[in-house]
């Protein structure tokens, strides 16, 4: 369950990041307001809140169950962190150098040409290590889909505390542990991310 | 009483029930903060002893707590801990908050010093050395004046990022917004409107002090930037 939210959370996330990026950088005054507006509300306030607010919020608002409070949990999180990482996507387009928008627009290359060949192959390596972060904090954040009855890593082990408090110390162990069994290949592939960036930024 | 609909009643009754929470909510994060200062510092020179195996180990300890939930660990804190034979004693639900988010979070300060640090020239090192400081004179006189001002913008984040955490503390039962909406919610049935209320208060709160820190971001890069100073000489 932690994985799947995380994967899903993830997907979603990266996905909002990119349009939420891309659409505060674009011509348009109105959608660069409206951006702005979902990415302060969603940073401005915490997880946690967004994650409540949502779980009671959508139900009521739309008059629909949604069913399942995995897609809660996946929401809450995807838009949080989406918020978050497309402050990564807008400045490293931005630190891209201007040159190569212009040597683009020289070729005659239609503006999403432009952002797709030239740009964002650039852009994408300066935001891997960020991205890798983002990626650790989405995992530690997972938990927080327990309080909202999700049966992931930490809802297990509440229940085996709340049958056997003797056990309670060996529980919250092998929860940490597992968390962190997780983490690591996110670790070594933000490090790996890292290097790649690194690269870029020597050739160029 | 129908809750299924918004109601502007029900979310001023919440207002003043929700704010007297917020209290809390600031308390813990400045303690939260204070705690992970110091606690920072510990680690920073923890990680400075030149020995290979035990670096080692204080780094993967830091990794560990950096990439385990935070929620699990103040969960360790409060519930874990009591029953832990010799070591073990009961913490209260503010002091398990305070321990669990402060150590949580000393460690990405303590990764912010060690950026400072490492900031500090070579030559201010070589300097030191030469006029024959003493260890504690070269880390008071010169090292940290020159590490620690131009951290203090990130520090700054981090004391936002720690006062949107504070609310996860609701779970171990301190009464700080988050767990005042819910017991409101609880009271009533009707969780939106005060749970809206802890948002707004969020949004306010650290909206104003994130562009707080982005201008004293901006100082300090003109103040600091190596370059700048290189061009007016």
């Amino acid at each position: 369950m932690t994985i799947t939210v995380l994967l899903a959370a993830a997907l979603l996330a990266y996905t909002m990041a990119f349009i939420a990026g891309l659409s505060k950088l674009s011509n348009s005054v109105l959608l660069r307001k409206v951006t702005s507006v979902y990415v302060e509300v969603f940073r401005g306030t915490s997880l946690i809140v967004q994650l409540f607010w949502l779980y009671y919020a959508i139900p009521m608002l739309f008059n629909i169950p949604l069913g399942s409070n995995w897609w809660i949990g996946v929401i809450a999180i995807g838009l949080n962190y989406g918020a978050y990482m497309s402050e990564v996507v807008r400045s490293s387009i931005v630190a891209v150098d201007e040159g190569q928008a212009e040597a683009a627009t020289a070729l005659n290359m239609s503006s999403f040409q432009r952002m797709r060949l030239v740009i964002l192959p650039q852009a994408v390596r300066m935001m891997l290590p960020e991205f890798g972060n983002y990626t650790i904090l989405m995992l530690k954040s997972t938990s927080l889909v327990s309080l909202i009855g999700l049966r992931d890593i930490l809802y297990y082990g509440d229940i085996i505390r709340s049958t056997n408090a003797s056990a309670t110390p060996i529980v919250y162990t092998v929860v940490l542990v597992f968390y962190f069994i997780l983490a690591l290949p996110l670790i070594w592939l933000t490090r790996k991310g890292e290097k790649i960036a690194k690269k870029g930024a020597t050739t160029t | 009483m129908n809750t299924t609909y918004w109601s502007w009643e029900r979310f001023f009754d919440a207002l003043p029930f929700v704010l007297d929470g917020l209290w809390m909510t600031i308390f813990l994060t400045i303690a939260c903060f204070l705690f992970a200062l110091v606690f920072g510092f510990v680690w920073t020179f923890l990680r400075r002893i030149p020995n290979k195996s035990f670096n080692w180990i204080v780094t993967w300890i830091m990794e560990f707590i950096r990439t385990t939930p935070p929620l699990v660990q103040l969960f360790f804190i409060y519930y874990a801990w009591p029953v832990i034979p010799v070591v073990g004693m009961t913490l209260s639900p503010v002091q398990s908050a305070i321990l669990g988010l402060g150590i949580h979070y000393s460690t990405y300060i303590s990764e912010i010093y060690r950026s400072g640090i490492e900031s500090v020239e070579k030559g201010q090192w070589e300097a030191a050395s030469a006029l024959n400081f003493s260890v504690w004179d070269k880390w008071k006189k010169i090292i940290l004046p020159q590490a620690i001002p131009p951290t203090v913008p990130m520090l700054g984040n981090y004391f936002i990022i720690l006062f949107k955490e504070v609310p996860l503390v609701s779970t171990i039962s301190v009464a700080e917004i988050l767990l005042k909406a819910n017991t409101y919610g609880a009271r009533t049935y009707a969780y939106l409107e005060p749970l809206t209320v802890v948002g707004i208060i969020f949004l306010l709160l650290s909206y104003p002090s994130a562009l707080l820190v982005q201008r004293l971001e901006m100082k300090m890069n003109t103040r600091f930037d190596k370059n700048a100073v290189v061009k007016s000489s």
